[in-house]
């Protein structure tokens, strides 16, 4: 009988809460977390009426925190998409051909895990611009190095499968047995290290836009919200704490869940239940 | 009739800068459509790498080094990749000794049988689902509407063992490769496996290629048999002449290995298990001498000086 996974249930609840805040942000505010400035309300403190306060443009925190969602999700799940893209059709097909492709991608890879992500995005931000697009371009392009490896050391092993090399004397395409031995069989710490990587690109796009490369003000983001509320601090603490808890939610959750389905997904757990 | 699969001077060996290193060498035999053949020798003997080397999956750096390989009078090893895999599955098919692996695990029965109807015939998938219930059908799964849809984990050795020989025969190759079928299997299911083997190839004129170091298994399937030691095929005859009177003293030794139902010496009705001394010789050290010499009981002068018969 398996234990309790408090990981699993803790993290899914926290992400749970972070997307039906992103989807149903009209649903759960009246604001606009653009228009909707009032300077004469500008950094009241919490009470009923403004649940998290308001910034120094009298907008809503709660509704701008709402709708900051919807971004740091896209850029978490969109760049984590594109990693996992890379990551895979590199990783695979390096140890399914090996060779001289195998030697090119191992060192891509361990070029790419020398060089801080965050400084590789900053520069592909310089040259791209700031806007989301880019955003999702910089991230999507930094961190596919660890699906990268996990990648190839699961196709290493599941290379040797019998049923892997019966696909092959049974006539499949290289590219069909990547596509339907492989893939499926390393879904799960695929998925363990795509749930990380969302964490990440979420953290990664508060910083980038904290440090005004990201998603371009009015438009509300976490990090472009903490870069505002900086100068306030003093005064209104509400403006960087809540936008702040809110990235901390985010990937607490993302990484709890990680670590939840690590556990979940694990064979030796899955073998005693069955 | 021209034979279905003709092996002419086939050397499989690992180049190396200086000369290659050899594992199988000069290995000649045929097989003529519908016809059984078995292949017999000890673990290392170079069974599997012989029927790898057919269907040109060798795994580096394991290489074809020389010979012809004639599949209904083409040389296979001047086929493209692309035409190589066309025949694979579809010409010539080939089932393994592990039918707990040889399946992939997350996807249904049904569907990797339907899968060789959609890669070989471009069935839709709906259609070759439905041909897959007859193909489990034709293997004797019991309630195959049923089974279609189990997975790998949900069925025995011997079930998992039918749905390799359903996918394999899927598409009605001329050649069936069975490399060890029944090594994994209990006894009674070995049994069944096989005669299902015999049965269906024999209905559809598929001949069989069957590796096994099983002298029981291969003397109830196959007409002819090659005998294989150390890499060399040391004789190939009508199965019932190879066992009525052997010429090779290593299948003396191996047929001499047999132990006999009912047969008793000794007082307490015990026996010794009869068996050829030592373990497979490093051939490389051997490729002058006499290969067998070392370790066979005859010790005869003359084979030593003149090779084997």
């Amino acid at each position: 009988m398996r234990g309790f996974n408090f990981n699993l249930w803790f993290g899914g609840f926290l992400t749970l809460v972070v997307v039906i805040g992103a989807l149903f942000a009209p649903l759960l505010t009246s604001l606009d977390p653009v228009y909707d400035a009032n300077l004469m309300n500008a950094e009241l403190p919490p009470d009923g009426e403004f649940w998290f306060g308001t910034d120094e443009q009298g907008r809503d925190i709660f509704t701008r925190v709402l709708y900051g969602a919807r971004i740091s999700l896209t850029v978490g799940v969109v760049s984590q998409i594109i990693n996992s893209v890379i990551g895979l059709a590199l990783g695979i097909s390096a140890a399914y051909w090996g060779g001289w492709w195998d030697d090119l991608v191992n060192g891509l890879t361990n070029v790419m895990l020398a060089i801080p992500s965050l400084i590789f995005a900053l520069a592909i931000m310089a040259i791209l611009g700031p806007g989301l697009l880019s955003l999702l371009i910089a991230l999507g392009l930094t961190n596919w190095s660890w699906t990268c490896r996990i990648a190839r050391s699961s196709t290493l092993s599941l290379k040797g499968q019998g049923y892997v090399q019966a696909a092959q004397t049974l006539g499949y395409g290289d590219i069909r047995i990547m596509a339907t031995q492989l893939l499926p069989n390393m879904v799960g710490p695929i998925l363990v290290i795509s749930t990380l990587g969302i964490g990440a690109a979420v953290l990664a796009e508060a910083a980038l836009s904290f440090l005004g490369l990201g998603i371009r003000p009015p438009f509300p983001s976490w990090g472009s919200m903490l870069t505002n509320a900086r100068e306030l601090i003093a005064i209104a603490p509400w403006a960087t704490i809540f936008p702040g808890l809110a990235i901390f939610v985010t990937v607490l959750g993302f990484n709890l869940l990680g670590d939840g389905l690590r556990d979940y997904l694990d064979p030796h757990m899955r073998t005693r239940e069955q | 009739m021209t034979p279905l699969l003709e092996l002419k001077g086939l050397h499989v060996g690992i180049p190396a800068r200086r000369k290659t290193f050899e594992i199988v060498s000069d290995v000649s035999f045929s097989i003529m459509p519908g016809e059984a053949f078995g292949l017999v020798g000890e673990s290392g003997s170079g069974k599997s790498l012989t029927a790898l080397s057919l269907i040109r999956l060798l795994k580096s750096p394991l290489k074809v080094t020389a010979g012809e390989i004639l599949f209904k009078g083409d040389d296979l090893r001047g086929l493209s990749d692309r035409a190589m895999r066309k025949l694979r599955g579809e010409r010539i098919a080939m089932i393994f000794q592990e039918p707990m692996t040889a399946l992939n695990p997350l996807k249904t029965v049904g569907r990797q049988i339907a899968e060789m109807f959609v890669l070989h015939q471009g069935k839709s998938w709906a259609e070759a689902l439905k041909m897959a219930v007859d193909a489990l059908a034709d293997v004797k799964v019991p309630a195959p509407e049923e089974r279609v849809r189990a997975y790998p984990f949900q069925m025995s050795g011997g079930m998992r063992q039918r749905v390799m020989i359903a996918i394999a025969l899927a598409c009605d190759p001329d050649l069936l490769i069975a490399d060890e079928p029944t090594t994994a299997l209990d006894v009674t299911v070995q049994d069944e496996v096989l005669k299902l083997i015999a049965e269906l190839c024999s209905a559809r004129g598929t001949a069989v290629l069957l590796i096994s170091h099983d002298l029981g298994v291969i003397a109830n399937m196959c007409q002819r048999v090659g005998v294989m030691y150390s890499g060399r095929l040391v004789e190939e005859r009508d199965t019932y002449d190879v066992f009525a009177d052997p010429q090779h003293p290593y299948t003396k030794g191996l047929l001499g290995a047999l132990p006999r139902l009912g047969s008793r010496h000794g007082a307490a009705g015990r026996q010794r298990l009869v068996d050829i001394d030592s373990l497979i010789t490093d051939k490389s050290s051997l490729l002058e001498k006499f290969y067998f010499e070392p370790r066979h009981a005859v010790r005869d002068p003359r084979l030593r000086a003149g090779g084997p018969p």
